[in-house]
């Protein structure tokens, strides 16, 4: 018989362990913001907030579950929808601007069920025929006024202040608890086996692992994800169109953050966000010629660095800044 | 053992298999079985329909007709992944790691969902299943860093660590030079000396004839011999179908 062999699992390395320091600096910071920021600096990290959500999310489902959706704007104008008939029922609109990604969500797992029997890109399109669907539902409703749409007006009543700060917070708390979750999720059993569906479904399929049940967990968190940023800008932009809020054009931003900054990464997203709002923030008065320079810059990426900034870096170097994986430390005996 | 096979029910049984992809028909009304600790060997010329048959008994597909069943219980319409937990694993002919995983984390995987355990169980589950492996010093090594032996290797150590009562091992010792081959075979030994269950698809007769039992001999979709390894050797649809092919 075999000695039991003595051994460690080591999930926390001394850089990760800054790095969740920093990060929890960093959100202190970010929650006292506004109180030192001018309205415009708030504004925009309201912005930044809903492009890192997003792009955290279509990373998620694309770079660790296989799942490439073009269809994500779905929950986005879902969401919305949702926080919107609920305060036209009398719920707070702070309240309904949570609540509503939470039905989102619901809307998530049925669709799930449907959805994700398809595989490749056969699911990403029914994705996108979903999200056309979903629009044009929501288009008759009487109280959207088909391609008119309405506006969040409840939200008026606040101080335009307090409003633009209340959005912050939310964007913010949203982006937190959401970026909490989807760490823990990838640490767990479930983001082991939605990696290993993402390698070979079969194969996982064959050592016990429910490719189903597995990706419906995915699928669901990042419905709820999306629809979240979804809520966030229509609080901050109050009107609320069918055509903008379930536009493709948020599925096009997903995929250029995720694939800049690096697919099957933790940071990558984040850093994709961030680099998207800065060329939007310097360029984007280029309107054509700033969408334009987004594809070629895209185009680029796919053909010269496809692994993306954070993996190449991750290629590169040890250092992991948030470590999802678990190494093996064998004790000497 | 024999007067033990003939009063229980076998372990794993497939009845009256047959299978079609679109018109083609890979196999004809086969009827296997295989009983607890028993080691049976498959041979046939390539294209006889062993990986088919693989896969209907572990649940990749479902058979056209016939009835797979497990400790008699009828099993055809049960996924793969509920047969992994239920104690049917299986490797693959062309191994299938999962590249964007380490080594340890793929036994991981196997061990929290086709065994079903948690935590520091499951984790000294898959170190244990990784030394038997000999994989031990690879564990943090990306898979996709593996050269063939050592991905032969993990493909048996995930599904040993689901914990299985009967194996399923499709042509394991192919491409590996002999010292591997020797080194994977008195392996799959020690796992018959536990009492599992092995069912081994194999080119490479010397190796088979180490291990196993009984021998069961494919062609054209059809079982064309299966009993004492020698005899079904010498049987002369053996030696037309398969030696008088040139093979080994």
């Amino acid at each position: 018989m075999m000695s039991p062999v003595s051994f460690a699992i080591e999930r926390w390395t001394s850089a990760s362990r800054l790095t969740a320091a920093l990060s929890a600096a960093l959100l202190a910071v970010l929650v006292i913001l506004p109180l030192f920021a001018s309205g415009l600096v708030v504004d925009k990290a309201t912005t930044l907030f809903v492009y890192v959500l997003l792009a955290v999310m279509w990373n998620l489902l694309a770079g660790y579950a296989g799942l490439v959706s073009v269809g994500q704007q779905a929950f986005f104008g879902i969401g919305a929808y949702f926080a919107l008939r609920l305060v036209d029922f009398g719920v707070p609109p702070y309240m309904a601007l949570v609540v509503g990604p939470l039905g989102a969500g619901l809307v998530g797992a049925a669709l799930s069920v449907f959805a994700l029997r398809l595989k490749g890109g056969e699911f990403a399109i029914a994705m996108w025929v979903i999200a056309e669907a979903l629009r044009i539902a929501v288009m008759f409703d009487p109280a959207v006024q088909g391609e008119t749409g309405t506006s969040l007006l409840a939200l008026n009543a606040f101080d335009p202040e307090l409003r633009r700060n209340l959005t912050y917070w939310l964007g913010l708390g949203g982006l937190t608890a959401m970026l909490v979750a989807t760490f823990l999720l990838l640490r767990s059993k479930i983001g082991a086996a939605a990696q290993a569906i993402r390698d070979d479904e079969e194969a996982a399929g064959s050592i016990g692992i429910d490719v189903m049940r597995i990706k419906q967990i995915i699928f669901v968190l990042a419905a709820v994800g999306c629809a979240l940023a979804g809520t966030v800008w229509l609080a901050s932009a109050i009107t609320f169109q069918p055509r903008t809020s379930f536009g493709v054009q948020w599925t096009v931003f997903m995929l250029f953050m995720v694939l800049v900054g690096g697919l099957g990464t933790f940071e990558g997203p984040i850093v994709g966000a961030v680099i998207f709002f800065l060329l939007q923030e310097i360029f984007g008065d280029f309107s054509v010629w700033y969408l334009a320079g987004l594809g070629f810059v895209a185009i680029a990426f796919a053909l010269f660095l496809p692994e993306g900034i954070a993996g190449w870096i991750q290629n590169r170097s040890e250092v992991r800044l948030f470590v999802t994986g678990r190494k093996l430390r064998i004790n000497p005996q | 053992m024999a007067a033990d096979m003939a009063s229980s029910s076998p372990l794993l049984q497939g009845v009256g298999i047959d299978k079609s992809f679109g018109a083609f028909q890979v196999l004809k009304a086969v009827d296997f079985h295989a009983a607890r600790g028993e080691a049976i060997g498959i041979v046939g010329p390539n294209g006889a329909g062993k990986t088919t048959l693989f896969g209907v008994l572990a649940g990749a597909f479902p058979p056209t007709a016939g009835t797979v069943r497990l400790y008699g219980d009828d099993i055809t319409d049960m996924s793969a992944t509920a047969r992994c937990r239920r104690g049917i694993a299986r490797t693959h002919q062309v191994p299938r790691p999962f590249l964007g995983m380490s080594v340890f984390e793929n036994v991981l995987a196997a061990a929290n969902h086709g065994a079903g355990l948690a935590g520091g169980t499951a984790e000294a589950l898959a170190v244990e299943t990784l030394e038997r492996t000999a994989l031990l010093h690879l564990a943090n090594r990306p898979a996709a860093a593996l050269g063939l032996l050592d991905r032969k290797r993990l493909e048996l150590a995930r599904a040993l660590a689901t914990r299985p009562q009967v194996i399923l091992l499709d042509e394991i010792g192919g491409g590996l030079t002999e010292v591997e081959l020797h080194l994977l075979t008195d392996l799959i030994g020690t796992l018959k000396g536990d009492g599992m269950t092995i069912v081994w698809i194999e080119h490479i007769l010397h190796a088979l004839l180490r291990i196993i039992d009984r021998l069961v001999c494919m062609n054209a979709g059809e079982v064309i011999a299966d009993g004492e390894p020698v005899a079904v050797m010498a049987d002369p649809h053996v030696m037309r179908a398969y030696l008088g092919s040139g093979v080994e």
